[in-house]
């Protein structure tokens, strides 16, 4: 198992598109929601996936675990520690304009609300 | 025929991506940049966790960018929520068990919390996990008692607080040592609490910065409650 197994990559990459096809397919503007957040995840499981190395731990040196070469690289985990506080922002925002938009036009479904589904 | 369409250019995009992801091996060491951070983080910053030295000793200038687009989400979910009117359906109040139970485990999950971003620079976790941990015990006090409020001062004055905090450690940092966020403090021995230099103090700036973003976007989305 030296070059690896592709199946983690293709897991997060389906992950993605499991998320997109529900932003274009669904109705519910809390289910578009949740697709973004889905999609999110595929991103986050996808760097860290391409930042694992086999039979490698975690990059935390405890008093047993002092060895900085058997370690996995931390900067696609730096990265994701981001980008999932930026997925919650993202999340946040489209929740509250939901609640706008539910206020507004008393649905959540995209085609009784005028302008919005193309 | 929309939802056929919009499949097809899904297995177009998949294609596309599956063909270059196997240019890239699964599993194998591939970044220069990383082995440096693997070999001389622990020494050059003091911080246990190498993630922790990434996020807020080699690369703090980026996580102070990233508090601050959860600052201008949260000031977004605020500006879009903050005049709506009380919902007409009131719920009814909780049982005796949900409100004990929520009031006595609400200042565990805070000190859970304060764990959490104590210890970031030793142990998996840090400001942002803590911040969310702390922000759910608010949620929990406001799923289980009816008439429980936060008010808006002391959340934006401990938001504002915390962040003061990031930018003067920085600007101090230019003064000790040169650039932005430098460290200034004693890196100490490694593994201990007191270590890392000013990464501790960082992590409870964000700690308390998320906590109180995460609790306000909480309150903000369940509207006006309680009495009048």
């Amino acid at each position: 198992m030296n070059a690896g197994n592709p199946m983690m990559y293709v897991g997060a990459v389906g992950l993605v598109f499991i998320g997109l096809l529900i932003v274009i397919a669904k109705r519910n503007l809390i289910k578009i929601i949740i697709g973004l957040s889905i999609m999110d995840t595929g991103v986050n499981l996808l760097l860290i996936a391409i930042g694992y190395i086999q039979n490698r731990t975690a990059p935390i040196i405890t008093a047993t675990h002092a060895d900085t070469a058997k370690m996995v690289d931390p900067v696609p985990q730096a990265l994701v520690l981001t980008a999932i506080v930026i997925g919650l922002g993202v999340t946040a925002l489209a929740l509250a304009l939901a609640i706008k938009v539910y206020e507004h036009y008393k649905t959540l479904d995209t085609r009784k609300i005028r302008g919005l589904k193309w | 025929m929309k939802a056929v369409l919009g499949f097809a250019a899904l297995s177009l995009i998949a294609a596309v991506l599956a063909i270059s992801l196997s240019q890239v091996p699964f599993g194998v060491d591939r970044m220069e940049v990383a082995r440096y951070y693997l070999e001389n983080g622990a020494s050059d910053t003091g911080a246990a966790n190498l993630v922790t030295s990434v996020v807020l000793n080699y690369r703090a200038l980026d996580t102070l960018g990233e508090v601050t687009v959860l600052f201008i989400a949260s000031l977004g979910v605020g500006a879009f929520l903050a005049l709506r009117r009380r919902g007409e359906g009131s719920l009814p109040p909780a049982s005796l068990i949900v409100r004990r139970g929520s009031q006595f485990l609400f200042p565990l999950i805070l000190i859970f919390g304060a764990y959490i971003f104590l210890h970031g620079h030793l142990t998996p976790g840090g400001g942002f996990q803590g911040g969310a941990v702390i922000a759910s015990a608010f949620l929990l006090m406001f799923l289980g008692q009816y008439e429980y409020s936060l008010s808006h001062r002391p959340l934006s004055i401990t938001e504002s607080l915390a962040g003061l905090t990031f930018v003067i450690v920085g600007l101090i940092g230019i003064a000790a040592g040169g650039y932005f966020l430098s460290n200034f403090l004693p890196k100490g021995s490694l593994l201990s609490l007191f270590s890392a230099g000013v990464i501790p103090i960082l992590y409870v700036a964000i700690g308390f910065k998320v906590g109180a973003e995460l609790a306000g976007i909480v309150a903000a989305m369940l509207g006006p409650r309680g009495e009048e």
